[in-house]
């Protein structure tokens, strides 16, 4: 046996393997970042104002939140499942956070972890009901949603909790190095290290696995269960993670927080080239995805195209975004 | 059928003259995208008759049979069916003339019932409803017809592959079709249907309805057609108006060269007992009181008709599926099989029955396939490298033969190409025990000699192999002794030179 393995790893590939596209890599999101581009060039035209440092800060500030929840979503979708209830889990984190440190005068770190914890129960919860409820993913998380929606209204009565440190709101105002502040750099490293574990390790290959027959999957030997809640709870967490960095945006607490964002983040992920059937996507598609929507509300915005008929164009690029890779798919 | 159909169609554009009232088809050619898969292939049906197209996968059976039935259209060339001309732009317009298809992979709706989906499209309507009660009367009259007691209000998903089948044919029966064409219909099935679909089948010949029947199993199509046709690089290569031929003649006119045996040959095993199963019960009740053991370079056959229980027995033995009581042992050691990892680990691996189902990914890579379930073996320190991957495959598919290469989809390769994968990926962890559960199943005959040999190489390194096969040939050709089930119990565990054809059948019947 160890002569043959030898002689596998000892062998280079045939250089005519070359072309070989791995999956999760760029190769995949060549597609939107093409798209990506041309948003770019066409608002640089219709607006003097697009096309500068300052107003791409602008953007990346703007989707900080987005980003991270996509990344959770991204795995959950790899995996082929889809979690609805991003949005109110990260409202619900956000709430549990501002009640710890303004009732219970907590110190606000503990609060933080409190948020991180509180985002994984609930995702946790989801990986539960559908790993062993068997519930579709999607009734399972519809569940948690409207669940966690109601606890982040209970805990002040619907009130909004106003009035975090100032070290707090710097996290997400002080530009370090005059570009990068941190809960932007925070997105950076999210986005780094989930890439590499999805394309690079064995545990995040695997999600590709389970996405793509999660009968296959187990009778390869991969836990399925046991990865499929993992991936659950760590949407959570990042959702609790989101939510601290929410918070720190906008001064408050607000139970009415990530509204809507479940749509966004899997419009973002799927616009990046995934799959709602599972075992296909990456972080670097998804990437792409939250820049695009991030650039057409900011774009547009900015050229003056009011919110209402912002949610058409965005709803058009979704429909248009998956035909074109459905279009290309089929005709490989 | 299209008026247009008949306005292009004049004899004079078509010389040859029809035979009679079934079907002919004349100088049939197709390409797609410029690649000719057919070339002027011609062929005659005459009522009452069953006709089997034999040929390799790729060799164009499928397409033929798809021009007839209508899904796609000829590039050149004329049918006629029934005395007319017949130019079918749809499968409606085929079925409307009387030619259905039965297709390999079921096309049926699960969670209907019976009666249902044999009326699906054309639900008999009385006062804008539906009238479940002619319906149902209609459908049982027809399943009655085919010899089934089942009741036509029962749900699909409930009943077996087999008599799935059968509501199948009986759709195509309430929908006056007099020509089927039945497309690998044994597929799934065992011996005991088997008999049945082909007590059918000579009962609807006898009543006037004809037969394209496509398999690749060469005793039945001896059993049951009255005349082949043999294509090969989707051209007629003979057409033969017997059954009767020699099997040998017939391989080698499919594969285009001599074939002197299918079988390799197997070397005697050694003294070493590597698996051990003992009274191995399922708590489904599939099997009971199953023990047997297999040696190191030895190939244990298991033999059955379709429920016998041999693909849940080798799932329970591999930990996919749990057991309620006996042991599995390994070199001695019990195993705790509490998933199908732990049976990995321990060295035992399985080729599911459902290749394209529980074997492979297809929409993903090769490559990717090859290191689902391998990544600690193809590992730098603990990240999994492109590269590697990519080298790993390499190695597989040279050592294998696959035809393909590392980045190629899973679904663009042959039948015999994906089951190498799927045996190339276990074999790189050099396991103690390998299982393959229905290896050949719709591998075309070629291919199969390939798999067989791959087989018999697995226990020639030492390893202790079980085959799981419902083509009793290929599981006396292949083991040195064959475990027979019947109804999940053990029958008998024959040595090769007593297990016979007659010998298994007898028992796998009993």
């Amino acid at each position: 046996m160890n002569a043959r393995l030898e002689g596998m790893r000892n062998t280079a590939p045939p250089s005519a393997r070359r072309r070989v596209a791995w999956p999760a890599s760029l190769g995949g999101a060549t597609g939107p970042l093409i798209g990506l581009v041309l948003l770019g060039v066409g608002f640089s035209l219709a607006s003097p104002y697009f096309l500068s440092l300052r107003n791409a800060l602008n953007v990346l500030d703007q989707v900080t939140v987005l980003g991270i929840v996509s990344i959770g979503m991204t795995a959950v979708i790899v995996v082929g499942g889809i979690d609805l209830s991003v949005g109110s889990v990260l409202a619900f984190s956000m709430m549990v956070m501002g009640w710890l440190n303004q009732d219970y005068d907590v110190p606000l770190v503990l609060c933080i972890v409190a948020a991180i914890v509180v985002g994984g129960v609930c995702g946790a919860v989801s990986g539960l009901l559908v790993t062993r409820a068997r519930l579709p993913a999607f009734i399972a998380t519809l569940a948690v949603m409207s669940v966690a929606r109601g606890m982040a209204n209970i805990l002040t009565d619907g009130q909004q909790i106003v009035g975090y440190p100032d070290w707090f709101t710097r996290l997400s105002t002080v530009r370090h190095f005059g570009f990068l502040s941190l809960t932007v750099a925070l997105v950076v490293v999210l986005v780094i290290i989930a890439g590499a574990y999805m394309t690079f390790r064995a545990g995040g290959r695997n999600l590709y696995a389970i996405g793509g027959s999660s009968e296959v999957a187990r009778l390869a030997g991969i836990p399925v269960r046991t990865v499929t809640l993992l991936v659950y709870t760590g949407c959570g967490v990042l959702c609790g993670v989101a939510a601290v960095a929410l918070a720190s945006r906008l001064d408050s607490s607000q139970p009415s927080a990530g509204l809507g964002y479940e749509l966004d983040a899997i419009a973002a992920v799927v616009i990046g080239g995934a799959s709602l059937n599972g075992g296909v996507g990456g972080i670097a598609g998804t990437v792409v995805g939250v820049l695009i929507i991030g650039t057409l509300h900011n774009g547009l915005n900015l050229v003056g195209v009011s919110p209402f008929v912002q949610q058409i164009i965005i709803g058009v690029v979704v429909a248009g975004a998956v035909t074109f890779d459905t279009l290309g798919r089929r005709n490989r | 059928m299209s008026k247009t159909a008949q306005a292009t169609t004049s004899p004079v554009v078509n010389p040859v003259e029809p035979s009679g009232p079934g079907l002919s088809v004349r100088g049939i050619s197709k390409e797609f995208f410029g690649v000719a898969v057919l070339h002027d292939i011609d062929l005659d049906v005459r009522p009452g008759e069953v006709v089997a197209l034999l040929g390799e996968n790729g060799a164009g059976k499928s397409t033929l049979s798809s021009i007839i039935a209508g899904l796609i259209q000829p590039t050149r060339g004329s049918m006629r069916w029934q005395g007319k001309a017949y130019a079918p732009q749809s499968p409606s317009d085929a079925l409307e003339a009387g030619i259905g298809l039965i297709h390999q992979e079921l096309r049926l709706l699960p969670d209907l019932s019976i009666a249902e989906n044999v009326f699906v499209g054309r639900l008999p309507m009385r006062n804008g409803r539906v009238d479940r009660h002619l319906m149902n009367r209609l459908a049982a009259r027809q399943l009655a017809r085919l010899g089934l007691d089942i009741p036509p209000t029962q749900r699909l998903r409930t009943l077996q592959v087999a008599a799935q089948q059968q509501v199948e044919i009986a759709k195509a029966l309430t929908l006056n079709s007099k020509l089927l064409i039945l497309d690998e219909p044994t597929a799934a099935l065992g011996g005991a249907e088997t008999d049945r679909l082909f007590s059918q089948i000579t009962k609807l010949r006898a009543e006037g309805y004809s037969f394209i029947y496509i398999s690749h199993r060469l005793e039945e199509i001896a059993r049951i057609a009255d005349r082949i046709a043999v294509l090969r690089d989707g051209a007629l290569v003979s057409a033969h108006d017997t059954a009767q031929l020699p099997e040998k003649q017939l391989v080698e006119e499919m594969v285009g060269r001599s074939v002197d045996r299918i079988f390799p040959e197997i070397a005697p095993p050694q003294e070493r007992e590597v698996l051990t199963v003992r009274n191995v019960t399922s708590p489904t009740g599939a099997f009971r009181d199953v023990s047997f053991s297999v040696h190191a370079g030895e190939i244990v056959g298991i033999a059955g008709i379709v429920g016998a229980g041999r693909t849940e027995l080798v799932r329970a033995i591999t930990g996919a599926d749990p057991l309620a009581s006996g042991a599995v042992l390994l070199d001695g050691v019990p195993l705790r099989l509490r998933g199908p990892r732990d049976a990995i680990d321990a060295g035992m691996v399985m080729v599911p029955e459902n290749r394209k189902q529980q074997g492979l990914i297809v929409q993903h890579s090769l490559a990717d396939n090859m290191a689902f379930g391998n990544f600690d073996l193809m590992q730098s320190g603990s990240w999994v490298l492109p590269g590697r991957v990519r080298a790993f495959t390499a190695q597989a598919i040279r050592r294998m033969g696959i035809k393909g290469t590392p980045g190629q989809k899973i679904a663009s390769l042959s039948g015999g190409n994906q089951q190498k994968v799927v045996i190339a990926k276990w074999v790189s962890r050099n396991p103690k025990v390998f299982i393959l559960d229905e290896p050949t199943r719709g591998i075309d005959v070629g291919a199969r000699a390939a798999i067989y040999t791959v087989i018999a190489e697995l226990a020639r390194t030492g390893m202790a192999v079980v085959v799981v096969s419902s083509d009793l040939e290929e599981v006396l050709g292949l083991s040195h002794r064959v475990l027979v089930l019947s109804r999940g119990q053990q029958r008998g565990l024959l040595d090769r030179r007593d297990a016979s054809h007659v010998a298994v059948m007898e028992l796998a019947t009993s």
